[in-house]
């Protein structure tokens, strides 16, 4: 027993760090959950008079129709992206880096897909009209795509969020320090009898192989259809071919950044340093650093080929943008939004700091904002008669929603992450473990597939291929 | 239950019978969502008025417009506002700032300016009903653009992907006169809509079904525009009577935006009010009034954009 004494100490810290959020609710949680609830409320109260008086109350109009809410769903689909980003492909990829923060990237998607249709439900002129998109729906409209690509995508990633959450829903129900938690039998019921068996185990493996498969094409048809909603115009600004893969791009550089941001937090929150390390932050600050490449790529590849020819309307578009009213959105996006993260991480001397990594991540996130505040008040603004171009200034009621919206975000990651534990303790388990239950480590290692490994910096000491990882057959 | 080798329990519910219970169900759901398509669906109304076949043959309408620039002077000689546009609204009790049919003025490349009354297209290939997720908005056989404002959801979608901007938001309750009262809603001519829902010009086809010209043909004090019918090959000003199809060739007829494929019907013979003796450097619209707020308690209106 002396031998494996370091991994039982192991053990048992994480399972007292992962559950401890769990057992408690101290006054600074209570505060934060109370300040979101105001926001939330006030959102409510804003919406009542959006409601009673019609969508006269928002700074939106016939020539600029398309406002902040919109600019919300936008980002909140972008966000989204950060679950199967890292949770998928990194677990595609085997990084073994990613076990602890898989759990926080899933929380992120599934929280980020349910607020974001609440945006479109905001913006709609006859919301209690919403079944109409079910019962009259025509396949051929964008936005019947993104209805059906959104349900998809949600339920698809509350699945796979579950499927990798029951052996640690079946530990929550096993541990002795939740042995009087109020939820015990919601850990009993959807720990769907999990005894950690070899044939579970398998079945498990096989199931997150499949879903963590079918999850991607899902989450880039997402944000591709998304972008369709406004490359199917003809407005010129949206016209455009690269539309979707520049969605995806933008997706995957703010949902990581998103990810970093969480990470952060939850580790002050939680004390969970021992395993959201430097390293982490490193890793996720080189893969936002990349996106942020990506998405200057595409930026340079639209307006480089669109103000060469400058055809139609394109030159004042992009005179506005460049040098014109839009220009101070435009040249905060580029400059603190793209090339100041990327600077952050690819300096040695900041990407040492967890500090500075967050702060990039924050920046990407701000001047992403922004990028799709851009697309859409920005596309709308330019004019399709012979009119000086229409402004749009957001009134309190949007300015509230869109706080209420964020606030919702936020109480929904606050919630979860005190339901179930943040980081997932038994993928951590599985890796540290010289052996998996009942199996010979021999059989393990034929079926283990090489080659498919990416060797960025783990945090742990290599050890055995974990079962569920190499479990395929 | 039946136990795995491993001496766990396997559920009652095998893969199988879950996949077949699952198929069952979609199955069950597709049908029983058709079957409340076809109880809720209101489609009587979507073609009483417009698709009468004329006489006794299938022949149907192919309506459209032509508008003789060369006679518009945006009502620069009558010293009113355009008279087309304030003809419509009132015919149509268009709230504030709705001009369903609006008058442009765009800049000529050697300096001055020409007028350009401007209704719906009333597009062949139209990308606003290409766009609506609830088949709110359609095409009439006989070539209309018409939103059934029951339906509409109020996502704007066709508001983005309108080239020519010929489609409003009720963004608010319309101040709607006493008379409007009169008459019960129908998507021909849009009267009663409510809050939330999108308008655009429906090419009058109540009235020119019945023989009348739309509110801005009859109002055009040049007789600028034309209505007429593809089909029977003839348009008419309310004075005059052409054969379209030559009118629009011998005349270099163009339409709005043609490169963008849409095929309107909307027809323009190219022109700067000359023939009504206006000089292209005379500029400028006295801007259109909507009478609504004076003859309607607490109207609320709005404008057209946020300042």
């Amino acid at each position: 027993m002396e031998a494996v004494k370091p991994v039982v100490d192991f053990e048992d810290r994480l399972e007292e760090r992962a559950f401890s959020p769990l057992s408690h609710i101290s006054a600074k949680y209570a505060l934060l959950v109370a300040v979101l609830l105001v926001f939330i409320g006030l959102g409510v109260y804003a919406y009542q008079t959006q409601f009673r008086e019609g969508l006269v109350v928002t700074g939106m109009r016939d020539r600029i129709s398309w406002g902040l809410y919109v600019t919300m769903f936008v980002f909140f689909i972008g966000i989204s992206m950060a679950g199967t980003l890292i949770s998928a492909i990194l677990r595609i990829a085997h990084a073994e880096w990613r076990l602890p923060i898989t759990r926080m990237a899933e929380f992120v998607t599934v929280a980020a897909l349910v607020i974001a249709p609440v945006f479109i439900l905001l913006d709609m002129g006859q919301p209690t009209r919403l079944s109409n998109l079910f019962i009259f729906g025509r396949w051929q409209s964008p936005l019947t795509w993104d209805v059906f690509g959104l349900t998809t995508y949600l339920i698809g990633s509350a699945i796979y969020l579950y499927l990798a959450l029951i052996p640690d829903l079946a530990l929550c129900r096993d541990s002795k320090r939740l042995k009087s938690h109020p939820l015990k039998w919601l850990f009993k019921a959807f720990a769907v009898e999990w005894r950690g068996t070899h044939s579970q185990h398998h079945r498990l493996a096989r199931t997150l192989g499949i879903f963590m498969i079918v999850i991607i094409p899902v989450a880039v048809s997402m944000h591709t259809v998304t972008s369709w909603i406004f490359a199917m115009t003809l407005r010129e600004p949206w016209d455009s071919t690269m539309y979707a893969a520049y969605f995806v791009g933008g997706a995957l550089y703010s949902g990581v950044g998103v990810l970093i941001i969480l990470m952060a937090v939850l580790r002050k929150a939680f004390h969970l340093e021992e395993y959201f390390k430097l390293q982490h932050f490193k890793n996720l600050g080189y893969m936002l650093a990349a996106f942020s490449l990506i998405v200057m790529f595409f930026n340079v590849s639209e307006y480089v080929t669109e103000g060469f020819k400058l055809k139609g309307d394109m030159h004042l578009y992009l005179e506005r943008m460049f040098v014109g009213p839009l220009a101070p959105y435009y040249w905060t996006y580029a400059l603190s939004g793209m090339v100041l993260p990327a600077l952050l991480v690819a300096i040695p001397a900041t990407r040492r700091s967890i500090g500075f990594i967050v702060l990039a991540a924050l920046l990407a996130n701000i001047g992403m904002w922004i990028e799709r505040y851009l697309i859409v008040v920005g596309g709308l603004s330019l004019p399709l008669q012979p009119y000086h171009p229409a402004i749009y200034s957001p009134t309190w009621v949007e300015w509230s929603l869109m706080a209420a919206g964020i606030a919702g975000f936020i109480l929904l990651i606050t919630l979860i992450v005190k339901i179930v534990p943040a980081v997932a303790v038994w993928e951590m388990l599985e890796h540290r473990k010289p052996k998996p239950v009942e199996e010979p480590v021999e059989e393990l290692e034929q079926t283990r597939q090489p080659g498919l490994r990416v060797k960025l910096g783990s945090p742990f000491p290599e050890k055995p291929t974990p079962p569920v990882d190499g479990g395929r057959k | 239950m039946p136990e795995n080798n491993d001496g766990t329990t396997r559920p009652a519910l095998s893969r199988r019978t879950f996949l077949k219970l699952a198929g069952a169900g979609v199955l069950g759901l597709t049908v029983a969502g058709q079957g409340l398509r076809i109880l809720t669906a209101r489609a009587e109304s979507r073609t009483e008025a417009t698709t009468a076949p004329i006489g006794k043959g299938k022949r149907l309408r192919r309506w459209s417009a032509v508008i003789d620039l060369r006679r518009c002077d945006g009502c620069q000689s009558a010293g009113t506002a355009p008279q087309c546009a304030e003809a419509c609204i009132r015919g149509r009790f268009l709230p504030e700032p709705m001009q369903w049919i609006e008058v442009y003025e765009h800049e000529l490349p050697g300096g001055g300016t020409r007028f350009m009354p401007t209704p719906c297209m009333q597009c062949q290939n139209p990308p606003c009903v290409n766009v609506c997720p609830v088949a709110a908005t359609w095409s009439t056989p006989e070539g209309i653009v018409l939103i059934d404002q029951r339906r509409c959801i109020g996502c704007r979608l066709c508001m983005a992907a309108c080239p020519y901007e010929r489609r409003f938001f009720l963004w608010g309750d319309p101040p709607l006169p006493p008379e409007a009262a009169l008459v019960d809603y129908s998507p021909v001519h849009q009267i009663g809509a409510p809050k939330g829902t999108v308008m655009k010009c429906d090419f009058c086809t109540d009235m020119t079904s019945s023989g009348r010209l739309p509110y801005c043909a009859q109002a055009c004090p040049n007789n600028a525009i034309y209505f007429g019918d593809l089909e029977e090959d003839l348009a008419t000003n309310g004075r005059n009577v052409v054969m379209l199809s030559s009118f629009l060739s011998n005349n270099g007829a163009f339409r709005s935006k043609e490169d963008l494929g849409t095929k309107p019907r909307v027809y323009y013979i190219p022109g700067q009010g000359q023939d009504v003796g206006r000089s292209p450097f005379t500029k400028g619209l006295k801007p259109v009034e909507w009478p609504w707020d004076k003859t309607t308690e607490g109207a609320k209106t709005w404008k057209r954009s946020s300042r």
